[in-house]
């Protein structure tokens, strides 16, 4: 079988790409580190691959905004491209300052729109914090996520946050409604037992505790938590795993991998 | 010669003792007048005054910061113990005790020692890893944000300058600070608050650390009154390097490229000006600027031009500037460097100024001409500045043009072996150290300690500062800074360990780092000091999962005026204790540094540091797998103290806070602690452990609840089951029985708490037959903390919140 082509797009400031690189090979993908400029100077190179990610870090130090001048320099120079892409239904993730970038590019939600229509602000804790977390992955179809990201999962899973800048705001309660109604809501943080979380397990004070969002067709995952960071037992703060060797981030990719190879 | 403009000429020659002395201090060379001398009988040879680049370069190079001249320079050293003398002469302090015991271990699994910018050791077949901890103490006074970053950002170019660069994994950080509670009005003029420190300080790290993508995993804070004037500041880094990329050599022809930041006028005289005291007119413009992303886009595009074999040698533009930078690579050679060259961030710097600036995120390549194109477009392609500014020669000379004039011609081998050798006097007189009286107190009364134990800036926990630092990037961190058995609650690990998966595929091997720093101990006894901190670097890593077989470690001294024989003689005493705590564990030193001048003056009156000693030590674990965590795992295991508790007061916090003024300073007895040491990781590999943390700072109580309030467990502990022993002192035995209060906060060396299952008692039994080791209590199903002694009728009961809440609350902005 032809393995699936995993393009982690990176840049000054960028830090998350090795792990990343390392979950989606550990769920069989071959999988390539390319520079932005190595990009913009080879537009239609994008579509050698099979899903894109956009990795955490710092990207151009989150100078003016995290996130904010990679944002704009992938829609100035490659714009039409990436929304070609996600609207070609191909797996998108955004991990934290990933999360950031979509966000602030305008590609989550609404990828048709491609637009800014909400951002990720400072913690209400006024810091940078790094620590673990519970999810609640929500499940509105068929007892299943409607983002093809994050299938195959329990209904509270926990993984680590490390950001400054975490706290999602919409632009209007209409926008919140509709992300609830449209079921894009993927994960929220939560207490162990999947109810409202008080501080520190509610890092970051985002609307109704969103931690991760995706488009309407469920293609594109943006979130704060690292998924890539729990990819097994062993990175966990109790050594907790599932099969005896994950971690549940791991599921999340190889959701992603699985779906391209279908 | 002639001189530009740019260019001023140094008259030297015809200068008297005085006004050489006035030079050096004028221009903040730091050169004594010995030194002074040197440079005028070099510069009569050549028949001409030096320009005043050449002097610069020449004090660069001989700085105490670049040179460490009092540690290889020459020291008579008397000690005097008990009424007796005993005078020895050292002529190089580090090759006759640290480094001595290095080549005496001889382990072949020591790379690269004591040589390159970190020591390395083997990690795999094919791989090493490298460590170095540096200091940046008198920037973070001035400028405590800047001052940290920079400390950080430096210590990252040592590793990605070791060899032709290593890709570091994780960095550490060990502060000492005053008391964050101290009155504003008490503060010396011109000294920040120690609040301030604290928080620039953090915040330095944190910045920079979390944009280089390089988790922050180990750490320590002191706090001591000492410090308040002159904060430490050290920062260290472990990097994975591949081992044919371990050594390095400079070709004559070789183009000299600087590669990275621009130079600007920031950080003029930061190697000589570390070697001066602080007061209140002390320059911030010494102090370096910081930009992280730059530094990280250099890591990026290096490893991939050291993957393409495109350069013979590299290292970091440190101290001194290009002049150490160029002036070490080229030290066999001879170099040729056009300084108009060199990229600036702005107009208007003086060709010395280019030359010794620090400012940061530069390296120097050594790179083969073949490969220029090739390399400038590796660093090109993703925005870094590289720019050829020179080539090494076979001259043996240092020659530097500007704008097509030479403004320096100095023999390589005057600049870095023309330094005179200094001669120092050392005393150390040991102090008295007697037993208390006992310490006799009730069950509420120690209920009260315990807390307060707790809650002590030594002890209470750094979750605001560790949470600030990403120290999960990477996805490495496998034992983390704090752990707890659900993710809302925490206690302080031992040490962390880095699982270098994503570097070393199908990896099963692990790296741990730990640290050991006491300074109280050394205010009464150097060398106690220096063989706790090794102790409990080593306490810690074992408390994890290490192999004591696979452990190496660095010194770090941090020391007042050297000048001070009485300073300097501790400092002695310390490094011999380095030697023969080293070999008794059979453990070898692979790197260090040391600080010296921490010293503040107010008024004309001198105030030097506490003395410290880190110790941090990095190991290599043979299997993850077989890792620890400190919390208690289930309810009914068996709580069991391996090690000896002994009446041990001395310096301890316990002490502190009840105004206990003598007491005996924790020794180290080598032969006990590492056969307890090897035992562990037996046990360890076996499975037999559950859970495991060192006793340290606040003892046996401390440990306990530590462990139970990470756990939200409940324990009981017998105190009468506690296996105690007699101390010594000299040649003495003192045996006096220890009261309740003694035993548990005594902080004896060589000792763990550990917890395993009721089966596994008898196996877990058998590996410790011969050792001292006592079972204790057991883990309980409620949340009560019980320390017991039905001898002494003492009951002291605490609900595990509370002693968290004790702990948690101090430091919480």
């Amino acid at each position: 079988m032809k393995k699936v082509k995993v393009l982690i797009l990176r840049t000054a400031g960028t830090n998350c790409d090795w792990e990343t690189q390392s979950a989606f090979e550990l769920c069989g993908a071959a999988v390539e580190r390319v520079h932005i400029n190595t990009l913009i100077e080879k537009k239609d190179k994008i579509f050698e691959y099979d899903i894109l990610a956009f990795p955490g870090g710092f990207s151009y130090g989150d100078d003016i905004a995290s996130g904010k001048i990679l944002s704009n320099e992938i829609k100035s120079k490659l714009g039409d491209k990436v929304r070609k892409y996600a609207l070609d239904g191909k797996p998108i993730i955004g991990i934290c300052n990933g999360f950031q970038v979509l966000v602030k590019m305008g590609l989550l939600p609404d990828v048709k729109l491609f637009k800014q229509v909400s951002t990720l602000s400072y913690n209400d804790s006024n810091k940078f914090e790094c620590r673990w977390v519970y999810l609640k992955t929500e499940k509105k179809i068929g007892n299943e996520s409607c983002c093809i990201w994050a299938k195959n999962l329990p209904d509270v899973i926990s993984l680590p946050v490390a950001h400054g800048e975490g706290k999602f705001i919409p632009n209007n309660e209409k926008l919140l409604d509709n992300l609830n109604k449209n079921n894009q809501i993927v994960f929220r943080y939560s207490s162990k037992e999947g109810n409202e979380p008080e501080y520190p397990l509610a890092p970051n004070g985002s609307a109704e505790q969103i931690a991760g969002i995706c488009n309407i067709k469920g293609n594109i995952l943006g979130l704060m938590p690292h998924p890539e960071r729990y990819i097994f037992g062993l990175q966990h703060p109790a050594k907790k795993s599932f099969n005896g060797k994950y971690g549940w981030g791991k599921v999340i990719f190889q959701n992603a991998v699985d779906f391209v190879g279908r | 010669m002639k001189y530009t403009a740019d260019c001023k000429v140094i008259e030297v020659l015809n200068l008297s003792d005085e006004q050489l002395i006035e030079l050096s201090k004028k221009n903040v060379l730091s050169l004594s007048l010995e030194e002074m001398k040197a440079v005028q009988s070099y510069f009569k040879k050549l028949k001409r005054n030096p320009s005043d680049v050449e002097i610069e370069t020449i004090a660069q190079t001989w700085s105490e910061h670049c040179k460490h001249k009092t540690l290889t320079g020459i020291i008579e050293y008397t000690e005097e113990r008990e009424g007796e003398k005993t005078k020895k002469t050292y002529n190089n302090l580090l090759k006759e005790t640290i480094f001595k015991a290095t080549v005496e271990l001889n382990k072949k699994w020591c790379l690269s020692v004591f040589k390159d910018n970190a020591g390395i050791i083997e990690f795999d077949l094919e791989n090493g890893v490298a460590f170095k901890v540096e200091t940046h103490n008198h920037p973070s006074a001035l400028e405590p944000y800047g001052g940290s970053a920079t400390g950080i950002g430096g210590v990252i170019r040592d590793i990605l300058g070791v060899g032709l660069g290593a890709k570091p994994l994780a960095n550490t950080d060990v502060f000492c600070f005053g008391d964050f509670g101290i009155e504003a009005s008490k503060i010396p003029e011109g000294v920040h608050h120690p609040k301030r420190i604290m928080k620039g300080v953090v915040s330095g790290v944190r910045d920079y650390g979390n944009r280089m993508g390089i988790p922050t995993v180990n750490g320590a804070i002191c706090f001591d009154d000492g410090y308040t004037a002159n904060p430490l500041v050290y920062c260290g880094t472990m990097g994975i390097i591949p081992k044919d990329k371990i050594y390095k050599e400079v070709k004559p022809g070789d183009l000299i490229l600087v590669v990275g930041g621009k130079t600007g006028r920031d950080g003029i005289h930061g190697a000589t000006f570390s070697s001066v005291e602080l007061d209140k007119e002390s320059d911030v413009s010494a102090v370096q600027i910081g930009n992280p992303i730059i530094e990280k886009k250099v890591l990026d595009t290096m490893i991939k031009a050291r993957d393409l074999n495109l350069y013979r040698a590299v290292t970091d533009c440190g101290a001194g500037g290009l002049s150490s930078a160029v002036g070490e690579l080229g030290s066999k050679t001879g170099a040729v460097v056009y300084l108009d060259k060199v990229p600036l961030k702005y107009d208007g710097l003086r060709p010395w100024e280019i030359w010794i600036s620090e400012a940061q995120e530069r390296m120097v390549f050594a790179v083969p001409p073949e490969h220029k194109e090739e390399i400038i477009e590796v660093f090109e392609k993703e925005n870094v500045e590289a720019v050829c500014i020179g080539e090494f020669t076979n001259e043996g000379k240092l020659t530097l043009l500007y704008n097509g004039e030479v403004v320096t011609s100095v023999d390589m081998e005057f600049l870095h072996e023309g330094v005179p050798k200094p001669v120092k006097r050392a005393v150390y007189k040991m102090k008295e150290e007697k037993i208390q009286e006992p310490v006799k107190m009730n069950s509420s009364e120690i209920s009260i300690s315990l807390k307060a134990l707790l809650a002590d800036l030594n002890v209470c926990s750094r979750e605001w500062i560790v949470r600030q630092y990403d120290h999960e990037v990477q996805g490495q961190t496998i034992i983390k800074p704090l752990q707890g058995n659900n993710i809302e609650i925490s206690g302080p690990g031992d040490a962390a360990v880095i699982f270098p998966y994503t570097v070393v595929k199908d990896t099963k091997r692990g790296i741990v780092l730990s640290n050991g720093l006491n300074p109280q101990y050394g205010k009464i006894n150097p060398y106690k000091m220096a063989a706790s901190a090794i102790e409990e670097a080593l306490r810690n890593a074992v408390a994890v999962g290490a192999d004591i077989r696979r452990i190496s470690l660095l010194d770090n001294f941090c020391w007042g005026n050297p000048n001070d024989p009485e300073i300097l003689g501790s400092l002695v005493c310390a490094a011999k204790a380095c030697y023969k705590i080293s070999k008794a564990f059979d453990i070898p030193f692979i790197s260090g540094k040391d600080s010296l001048h921490n010293e503040y003056s107010i008024d004309g009156k001198k105030y030097s540091i506490p003395s410290a000693l880190l110790i941090s030590a990095m190991g290599v674990i043979e299997n993850v797998e077989n890792t620890i965590t400190m919390p208690l795992k289930n309810d009914g295991n068996k709580i069991f103290v391996l090690g000896l508790t002994r009446n041990e007061l001395g310096g301890s916090v316990f002490a502190k806070i009840k105004n206990i003024c003598s007491g005996i300073v924790p020794d180290v007895y080598p032969k006990e602690s590492k056969n307890v040491m090897e035992k562990i990781y037996q046990a360890v590999s076996e499975n037999l452990i559950e859970s495991c943390h060192d006793c340290s700072e606040g003892g046996i109580a401390v440990a306990v609840s530590e462990m139970a309030f990470s756990a939200g467990k409940g324990v009981k502990i017998d105190i009468d089951a506690v296996k105690t022993s007699y101390v010594l002192k000299g040649k003495e035995e003192i045996r006096e029985e220890m009261t309740p209060a003694e035993i548990l906060f005594s902080e004896s060396n060589g000792r763990f708490v550990v917890e395993v299952k009721s089966d596994n008692e008898e196996k877990f039994g058998k590996i410790f037959k011969g050792t001292a080791f006592s079972e204790i209590g057991c883990v309980s199903n409620d949340k009560e903390v019980i320390f017991e002694s039905k001898k002494n009728k003492v009951k002291i009961q605490e609900d595990f919140k509370v002693l968290l809440n004790s702990w948690r609350s101090t430091i919480n902005w």
